[in-house]
């Protein structure tokens, strides 16, 4: 089947109902996107399809058909960071990171829904990303920062 | 299983009496230092002045041997170096280098040793010292107990100014211009005429000179970089998902494997059924193992597949199958066999509780997972010639021995690349993933094997935070805590985790202790009696180790007492706290949160102290009983780390040290049915989610005349100041963790 990933269209040979997690890290190696927990309780395989935040170990690859999927690697790079990322940077979020792929990719599909998102509204849409270190304070501060930035501000 | 046979089994001089009566070694191996792993195959022209600096004619390598799990040590063991090296951010590459001995952990020494940290008497110096001089003769490269800034500090900054002065000298060389003229900046030796030599144009030079030894140290007021708000080397990558945990290793021609083990830890395999897996798609290999089953396939989830698609028939495991019997086994271990201590014994405990009625109490903690967020995983390839080994881990000295025992290689012949690591707690120093991964790949020799644990595997292989009870019986008299009598029952961590190590530790176990027996408060009479739970479950150092439970115990029942009393929490833990650092973070934690003012109804406020690692924190949280149940609002933090290496990081993992604390003490237990766990992923068990988080304000003090580090320290007063603030809001007392048990939380 084919599959497009951050523009660049794949064919991949695999069974349909193998996680597009598993078929972004292990068939294509864009192994920005991570493992967590494969149960929909941590976030950290948040990718985008036609710019919204799915959890890619719940999405079936045979399922995403014409969507274009993005990850992380897709959203921005050390040398052309998203506004996000670079809040992210600036607000020295990260602890061990691991988590912080599945949460720059909400935050960017939070942004692009609600481009000024009160507290709370980033509260909700953050819940299912677990940060095990506790870089929530940071997170919440960071988005807040992105949003200005995103609105030229 | 199999290591423990071929490793010799070793005193290890930690946590024990044994470190004063049986020690014996001579002045000349202490003086000694270990050799420079960098001069192994030093390319010509390349300059190495000690384990931590080299630069050839295209750049310079700093090495960042401690282990990075989160907790920004790359970074700041880099910036150490830096300071004296006259270096940017930027102009440097780092690693982690390889294993060697000269990366010993001199920081480990401090929290074995049986003296209260507030304790700089020459007696206690002179112990400590000793214990050094005993931890280089052992040589471990390890990273944990919050040692990595003590090990660092001075060492690293020595390392920096040591090859700035070599630089200088190979400059004053390659120019004739003397060295007393000679400034250094930005990566360059700086001529009196202003032009540069780049560090890099002096390689070849400097590998020629002697290292210039007995450089005097910046003073504090010259820094560039400590204490200065840094941007932490690794933040960009992990922020844009390009920085390569072990879970992200890829090799050419690698297979990708997982594992099922027996899920009552430590008991046998009798059978097991791989026929329905062997035909699944992608499928390599079943590898069977001493206690379960590794498959190899083409990708990690088909592993997985095929992993789910085996059946089992487990053997029992050691310890009792059911949680109800491991909380009898400790509630039965107040008993004067078990006292594995008396670490205290202030004024005369038992004359003034019998001079009274004294209040009484009883506290539990309960068994908790590590669950960092990166499942455990090891990649290795073994041929005939060598083993590789890549992943992350803290136990840096003992992986490549551990490997070499299973595939028969000489330890030279084993090579271990260390990793940035996606989250610990403890939960990375243990060998076993990495043993069980050398297992699979010696029997597929020639292609490199990624062994990757399933959520669910790792959630049922875990050592958890041991659990503990106790109980506290307490005096007050005129309005203040006259007496407290403190006695806890746990199971021994360091036996259970050092057992698997292959190592014995003689003597009390200073966890069953930690973080209630050291708070330096001048109580009239004060007893801690520390008993031995005979092992239950496999436990393992889980953030803050003991002081993770004891500091709860300890603080909750200071806290009944107070209220008892009728005294002011803060004011009387003030007027109690005989250290004076100790007493200004109380003080400085009373200024940032307005201690005393008005509150709106339905609010609480609660403080706690710890001390841990040498570090003291207060921490005051404030809550609100809503209609939703109990809601955190905010918390003020002070700690006091001597000297505040990287602000922005210190404040970091201060509030993500609370937020551990008081997300486990709300939300987080591991209970055993059936001899497993009965938690299997995070939904059952995942610390606090965003919407549970509360405004944390952090304040660091340098008034402490030791540099220590903050990765453990914030987490054992969290608990204790919600429960404090719990009791201020609504008049309950919560005496057991997780609280969830007993209130809601919003
Ligand atoms: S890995 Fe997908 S939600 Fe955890
Ligand atoms: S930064 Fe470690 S899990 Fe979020």
């Amino acid at each position: 089947m084919r599959l497009t990933v951050n523009g660049t269209s794949h064919e991949v040979d695999v069974e349909a109902d193998m996680p597009l997690l598993w078929v972004l890290r292990d068939e294509l190696g864009l192994t920005g996107t991570k493992y967590g927990c494969g149960v929909a309780s941590c976030g950290a395989c948040t990718v985008h399809i036609d710019g919204v935040a799915v959890l890619s170990c719940q999405t079936a690859v045979g399922d995403v058909g014409a969507g274009a999927v993005t990850t992380i690697e897709g959203l921005g790079t050390p040398d052309a960071l998203h506004a996000v990322q670079a809040a992210w940077i600036a607000h020295q979020v990260a602890q061990c990171g691991y988590c912080q792929s599945g949460q720059i990719m909400q935050a960017a599909s939070l942004l692009a829904e609600n481009p000024s998102p009160s507290d709370a509204e980033i509260d909700e849409a953050m819940d299912g990303n677990l940060c095990r270190c506790g870089t929530y304070p940071r997170i919440r501060a960071a988005v807040q920062t992105a949003a200005r930035s995103l609105q030229g501000a | 299983m199999g290591r423990a046979r071929t490793i010799a089994r070793r005193t290890f001089l930690i946590g024990s009496a044994a470190l004063l009566g049986g020690v014996a070694f001579g002045v000349y191996k202490v003086k000694t230092p270990y050799p420079n792993p960098l001069e192994d195959g030093l390319a010509d022209g390349s300059a190495t002045f000690n384990p931590w600096v080299l630069i050839d004619s295209e750049k310079v390598t700093l090495i960042t041997p401690h282990a990075d799990k989160g907790q920004g040590v790359a970074s700041a063991q880099a910036a150490l170096i830096a300071e004296e090296l006259d270096i940017e951010f930027g102009q440097f590459e780092i690693s982690f280098g390889a294993p060697a001995k000269a990366y010993y952990n001199t920081g480990m020494a401090d929290e074995g040793v049986p003296f209260m940290a507030s304790d700089e008497s020459r007696m206690a110096e002179t112990v400590r010292g000793l214990a050094g001089s005993a931890m280089k003769l052992v040589a471990m490269q390890m990273t944990g107990g919050s040692t990595t800034m003590p090990d660092s500090f001075d060492k690293l900054r020595e390392a920096g100014a040591v090859a700035r002065e070599t630089l200088k000298a190979a400059a004053a060389q390659q120019s004739g211009v003397p060295v007393g003229q000679l400034k250094t900046a930005r990566g360059a030796v700086i001529l009196p005429d202003g032009s540069e030599i780049a560090y890099t144009a002096l390689a070849a030079t400097a590998a020629g000179i002697a290292p210039v030894t007995g450089v005097a140290l910046r003073d504090p007021s010259a820094w560039r970089l400590i204490g200065k708000p840094m941007q932490r080397l690794d933040m960009v990558a992990k922020s844009t998902g390009t920085l390569g945990y072990g879970l992200d290793i890829r090799h050419e021609g690698m297979l990708f494997a997982t594992i099922r083990r027996n899920p009552q830890k430590g008991g046998a395999m009798l059978s097991y059924n791989a026929a329905a897996a062997e035909g699944m798609a992608g499928v390599k290999k079943i590898v069977p193992l001493a206690d379960g089953v590794a498959v190899v396939a083409d990708n990690t989830w088909r592993a997985f597949q095929a992993a789910d698609a085996i059946t089992f028939d487990w053997g029992p495991a050691p310890y009792p199958p059911e949680q109800a019997a491991h909380w009898e086994a400790i509630a039965a271990s107040f008993t004067e066999d078990r006292l594995d201590k008396t670490w205290r014994d202030d004024g005369d405990t038992g004359a003034a509780l019998a001079a009274g009625t004294p209040f009484s109490a009883e506290y539990r903690a309960p068994y908790v997972a590590h669950q960092p967020l990166e499942p455990l995983n090891a990649t290795i390839l073994v041929t005939d010639e060598r083993v590789d080994i890549w992943c992350g881990h803290q136990t840096i000295s003992m992986i490549e021995g551990a490997v070499a025992a299973i595939t028969g290689h000489d330890t030279s012949q084993v090579h271990f690349h260390n990793h940035f690591i996606g989250g610990s707690f403890g939960h990375w120093l243990e060998l076993g993933f990495v043993e069980q991964a050398a297992e699979v790949a010696n029997q597929m020799r020639g292609v490199p094997i990624k062994l990757t644990y399933s959520r669910e595997e790792d959630f049922a292989q875990d050592f958890p935070r041991q659990p503990g009870i106790a109980r506290g019986q307490g005096i007050v008299k005129d309005g203040h805590v006259e007496a407290v009598d403190l006695q806890i029952a746990m199971p021994s961590v360091l036996g259970s985790q050092m057992g698997r190590l292959g190592i014995s530790i003689p003597g009390p176990d200073s966890q069953i202790s930690a973080g209630a027996w050291n708070n330096p408060y001048a109580l009239p009479n004060y007893r801690m009696r520390a008993y031995r739970v005979p092992e239950l479950a496999p436990v393992s150092s889980w953030r803050s180790v003991g002081a993770s439970a004891n500091g709860f115990f300890f603080d909750s029942f200071l806290d009944e007492l107070i209220h008892e009393a009728g005294a002011d929490p803060m004011a009387e833990r003030i007027r109690l706290m005989q250290h004076e650092v100790s007493r200004k973070v109380l003080e400085a934690v009373a200024e940032m949160s307005s201690w005393g003012g008005a509150l709106a109804p339905g609010k609480g406020r609660g403080v706690a102290f710890v001390e841990s690692f040498g570090v003291p924190v207060a921490e005051v949280v404030e809550v609100t009983d809503t209609e939703e149940g109990i809601r955190i609002d905010k918390v003020w933090v002070a700690a006091d780390v001597g000297t505040v290496v990287d602000p922005v990081n210190f404040e970091n993992l201060v509030q993500g040290g609370v937020i551990f604390g008081l997300g486990h003490a709300m939300n987080c237990e591991i209970t055993y049915a059936g001899g497993a766990a009965e938690q299997v992923n995070f939904y059952d068990a995942e610390g606090m989610r965003f919407h549970q988080c509360p405004e944390i304000v952090v304040r660091g003090l340098e008034n402490g005349h030791k540099v220590r580090g903050i990765g453990e320290p914030p987490v054992p007063p969290a608990a204790p100041a919600l429960a404090n603030a719990i009791f201020a809001a609504t008049g309950q007392r919560l005496r057991e963790m997780p609280f969830n048990k007993f209130v809601d939380f919003a």
